[in-house]
């Protein structure tokens, strides 16, 4: 069953095409890895399924919730689509004057009315389950990147969206911190979850994903099985992105 | 470098020599124009002549010196410490005689005597002929004289309300307009009121006697004693009578009070200049609860104007942050507007300009004219503080499913807070002094309650200092409160 369709989406801004015509389906409880080089137009996929962008064409279906083209969708769409799908941003966005348990329970204290003490205990949990519960009264400038993305991780799944998104999530992680996250991630499609990654790393896509989809220039260029799509790549784009992380690695 | 040094000196010894108006064939006088008439006014038809009782006085002093009169323009509460720095020879327009002007400058004798007098709507005519019957009442008069402090003694003996004004001409209209249910002034100035605003009515039988003298600098007692000489030439043959009847204000009083002057032995006078220091000691004493009582006012009306501006600043802010086009358009008229014109006028306008339309009472027009005034500025704060929010905080709260009402109290709000902290204790700190601007619109705050203190006591220094150190004792705690916040809140983002 199929928990997010993109059809066709279009986006442009000025004179620039940055979507032309993406066409991706996901599938409860998959692990997609979002691949391609930087300016392919991943984040802004994410940010428009997030209706933080308008777009030109084309629709975009999460779980029954349909965006389409034009000015920001009515209120009660935006608001049944932020029980559909969460987010963490690359630079995570923790709320900066609140502390670590203060982000997480903000939203289910006053957007789905949850008591505090409730709210905190699910909190706590959450925090724990990520390895993060001892800096739960540190603010968010106190903490280390890998502490931060676990909490901007817990702050998304406190509000419990059947679609988890994630911006380069491994952007700023070291190999080891990298293969912890993909564990938690595979934790969390295990508990029925579906994510949606973008990445560089081809070997985290590899390790961790159910299934990869390449993104260059706007466009959906080849999709399908991490080990099968990263091994043996059929377009140009995708050997381009291949080569380019393993200029990073070795550099 | 000794070039330097030298030139150096030069400046420094300039800066010290008095400004002294030794020039032997001009008089130069000091007085108030816009007291106006009988005392000091332009002539209508000239308007850059000047006329007037006291215009006429100078001229015969100026004559009898054999030098020509000038006129220098001073602000009346001025005079005294303006003759003293040397600024014109003799200060003169309806000037009082009182024990504490005595010590401070060289006073000539008495050249007119009047009398404080109640003037109070047709309608109470016969009700208050004496300061005792206004009991509960509010009486106005002008800040820093006899009659002011008749009043205030009256206000702590009888229980009458005092209203203290900048100039003589507001307390009328107030009276005529029910602000006041009385006013105490001289009687010159009563009768030019009573022409000039219909409706009022002036008890004849005086509440106090009071004379107009001329000030010269401490130090110019020669000058003075041959202006003395002049004055009561001029009593005896009947010049000073002459020029009182053109002005229409020789009265029953004046051939008595003349009589009087020139048997007075001038040695006894001399004598009462000299009055101890500890009277002096005990006029500060006296003054402490007035100022404390002042500076209440002054912080009190400080919060709550501050309190009123944050309030609709934040309303303004969001409406020119988050607003449809005109309601943009509309706030951003309002700002410019407030923020592009003098506070002390918008004060006028709010109290009196207004009044025909809805009598505030004075605090209350202070308290809206200053914080309507201010939270023009405030919005321009709050509007910069969460125009800084970074975005994607914004879109983060956007992401959990809170409303844009939710984002901008929980979280836009509470961040742009803390941006807005520091120029906002500026603002607050910079309000409490600008909140000395009331006073022209009656409220005695700390700073025009120091400005009677030193007229009382002819003297700024210790008034000043005391000014100065109630003012840091109100702001220091403040900036320190703030201060701190903001130590504590960048520890936190850093």
């Amino acid at each position: 069953m199929s928990i997010l369709t993109i059809t066709n989406l279009r986006l442009r801004r000025g004179e620039r095409e940055i979507l032309r015509g993406v066409n991706a389906s996901v599938a409860a409880g998959e692990l997609v890895a979002l691949m391609g080089l930087s300016g392919g137009g991943k984040t802004t996929v994410l940010r428009c399924v997030a209706a933080l962008e308008t777009f030109e064409d084309g629709v975009i279906d999460v779980g029954g919730v349909v965006l389409r083209p034009g000015p920001q969708p009515p209120r009660g769409t935006i608001r049944e689509l932020r029980t559909k799908v969460g987010m963490v941003f690359q630079l995570h966005y923790l709320f900066e004057h609140l502390s670590v348990m203060d982000n997480v329970t903000l939203a289910p204290v006053q957007v789905a009315h949850k008591p505090r003490a409730e709210a905190e205990r699910r909190a706590l949990d959450l925090l724990d389950a990520l390895g993060v519960a001892h800096r739960r009264n540190a603010l968010p400038r106190e903490l280390s990147g890998g502490e931060a993305q676990r909490v901007a991780i817990a702050r998304a799944m406190a509000m419990e969206p059947p679609l988890l998104m994630m911006d380069e999530p491994t952007a700023s992680l070291d190999p080891a911190r990298r293969g912890e996250l993909g564990e938690t991630l595979v934790q969390l499609t295990g508990t029925g979850r579906t994510l949606v990654v973008t990445t560089h790393d081809d070997d985290f896509a590899r390790d961790f994903a159910t299934r990869v989809v390449i993104l260059a220039e706007g466009e959906v260029v080849e999709e399908g099985d991490p080990r099968e799509v990263l091994t043996h790549p059929k377009h140009e784009a995708t050997r381009r992105l291949l080569q380019s992380a393993r200029k990073a690695d070795n550099g | 470098m000794r070039r330097i040094h030298g030139f150096l000196l030069l400046l420094f010894a300039l800066a010290f020599i008095p400004p002294t108006r030794a020039d032997d064939r001009v008089l130069h006088w000091g007085g108030d124009a816009e007291g106006g008439a009988p005392f000091v006014e332009a002539d209508p038809s000239d308007p850059s002549k000047l006329r007037g009782f006291d215009v006429e006085v100078a001229e015969q002093m100026a004559k009898g010196l054999g030098r020509t009169p000038e006129f220098v323009q001073v602000s009346f509460s001025d005079i005294d410490q303006s003759v003293q720095r040397g600024d014109f020879d003799i200060g003169m327009s309806g000037v009082e005689d009182t024990p504490a002007r005595r010590k401070m400058v060289a006073a000539t004798i008495p050249y007119f005597e009047f009398h404080e007098v109640l003037t109070m709507r047709a309608e109470d005519r016969g009700k208050f002929s004496t300061l005792a019957a206004l009991r509960g009442l509010r009486v106005g008069t002008l800040g820093g004289t006899i009659a002011y402090e008749l009043v205030l003694a009256a206000e702590k003996g009888a229980g009458v309300i005092c209203v203290s004004y900048d100039d003589d001409v507001h307390p009328y209209a107030d009276l005529r307009a029910g602000r006041l249910d009385a006013v105490l002034l001289d009687n010159i100035i009563a009768a030019r009121s009573m022409r000039r605003v219909p409706g009022l009515y002036t008890e004849p039988r005086p509440v106090a006697t009071g004379h107009y003298i001329g000030v010269l600098a401490s130090g110019n007692t020669a000058l003075r004693d041959r202006i003395n000489d002049i004055l009561r030439a001029r009593m005896r043959d009947g010049t000073l009578e002459r020029i009182y009847r053109k002005w229409g204000i020789w009265d029953a009083y004046q051939p008595a009070f003349f009589a009087g002057t020139l048997k007075e032995q001038e040695n006894a006078r001399q004598a009462a200049e000299h009055g101890s220091a500890m009277q002096n000691l005990d006029v500060v004493f006296r003054y402490i609860p007035a100022l404390l009582r002042a500076s209440l006012i002054t912080i009190v009306l400080s919060c709550a104007a501050m309190a009123l501006a944050v309030f609709v600043g934040v309303f303004i802010a969001s409406g020119r942050v988050y607003g449809s086009a005109p309601v943009r358009a509309l706030l951003t008229i309002y700002v410019e507007v407030v923020r592009g014109t003098p506070v002390l006028l918008q004060l006028f306008v709010l109290y009196y300009g207004l009044s025909s339309v809805i009598r505030l009472p004075a605090f209350l027009a202070a308290l809206l004219g200053l914080g309507l005034n201010y939270a023009a500025y405030e919005s321009e704060i709050y509007r910069g503080a969460l125009e800084a929010v970074p975005r994607g905080q914004l879109e983060a709260a956007r992401t959990l499913g809170l409303t844009e009402a939710q984002v901008l109290r929980l979280v836009r709000g509470p961040q742009a807070f803390r941006i807005a902290l520091a120029p906002m204790t500026n603002d607050f700190v910079a309000l409490l002094k600008v909140s000395s601007l009331v006073s022209v619109i009656t409220v005695i705050e700390l700073t025009k309650q120091t400005s009677i203190f030193a007229a009382n006591i002819g003297s700024w220094v210790v008034p000043g200092i005391l000014c100065a150190a109630l003012y840091l004792v109100l702001s220091l705690p403040l900036s320190r409160l703030a201060g701190r916040l903001e130590n504590r809140w960048k520890a936190a983002t850093e």
